[in-house]
C-alpha cells in the first residue's frame, strides 16, 4: 500500500512541475515567472525527499535543505531586482 | 513496518500530493498576478511540509532514530514562503501590474 501511494504522490508532484513549468513559459510578466520558478524549486524539494523515501536512504535531504536556503534567496535578489532594479543597492 | 506509522505515512503522502497539485493547478489556472499568488504560497508549502513529514515518518518508523533535518526543511519553508510572497506582492506593485477586473477598486464602499 505504501509503494502504491508513494507513485500516486510522484505522478501527483511531477504534474504539479510541469504546470509550473507551463507557467513559468507563458507568463504574461516578470513577477509571474519568478512565482513560478519559487513554486517549481518547492516541488523540487518534494521530489527530492520522496527519492529518497522510495530509495531508502537519509543521503538526499541536506540536498533539500540546501535547495530550500538557496531557492529563498534566489527569490529574494530577484524580487529585489524587480523592485529596485538593483540587488545590494 | 509498523501499521499505524504506515497508515500515517500514506495519508500524509496521499495530502501532499493532492494539495502540491492543488497549489499547481492554481498558479496555472486563476486569472491575474495577485490571485495566482495564493495557489503556490499557501497550498504548495502545506503539501511539501506534508511528504517531508511523510518522510520523517518513514524514517523514524525503522528503528534508526528520530533526526530533525526534515522538521528543518519544513519549518524553514513555513517561514520563507509568506516572506517570499510579500516581497513578489510588493515588487509586482511596484511594476504596476493591473489587477483583474473584478477585484479592482474598493468593492466594499458601495
Amino acid at each position: 500500500m505504501m509503494t502504491f501511494a508513494l507513485q500516486i504522490t510522484i505522478g501527483m508532484v511531477i504534474i504539479a512541475a510541469i504546470l509550473n513549468v507551463y507557467r513559468l513559459i507563458k507568463g504574461p510578466d516578470a513577477p509571474d515567472r519568478v512565482l513560478a520558478l519559487d513554486t517549481l524549486y518547492i516541488n523540487t524539494i518534494g521530489l527530492i525527499v520522496l527519492l529518497g523515501i522510495s530509495l531508502g536512504t537519509r543521503m538526499y535531504l541536506e540536498g533539500a535543505l540546501l535547495i530550500a536556503v538557496m531557492g529563498f534567496i534566489g527569490t529574494v535578489a530577484l524580487a529585489k531586482y524587480l523592485k529596485r532594479g538593483s540587488v545590494i543597492e | 513496518m509498523n501499521p499505524i506509522a504506515e497508515y500515517a505515512m500514506v495519508a500524509l503522502l496521499l495530502t501532499g500530493g493532492f494539495f502540491s497539485l492543488v497549489g499547481a493547478i492554481g498558479l496555472a489556472r486563476l486569472p491575474d498576478f495577485y490571485t495566482r499568488l495564493h495557489g503556490p504560497t499557501k497550498a504548495t508549502t502545506v503539501g511539501i511540509g506534508a511528504i517531508v513529514i511523510a518522510s520523517m515518518v518513514f524514517f523514524g518508523s525503522r528503528g534508526e532514530g528520530l533526526e530533525i533535518s526534515e522538521l528543518l526543511i519544513t519549518v524553514f519553508l513555513f517561514i520563507t514562503a509568506p516572506i517570499s510572497a510579500n516581497f513578489l506582492a510588493k515588487a509586482a506593485m511596484h511594476m504596476g501590474i493591473v489587477p483583474f477586473e473584478e477585484t479592482r477598486g474598493n468593492t466594499w464602499d458601495q
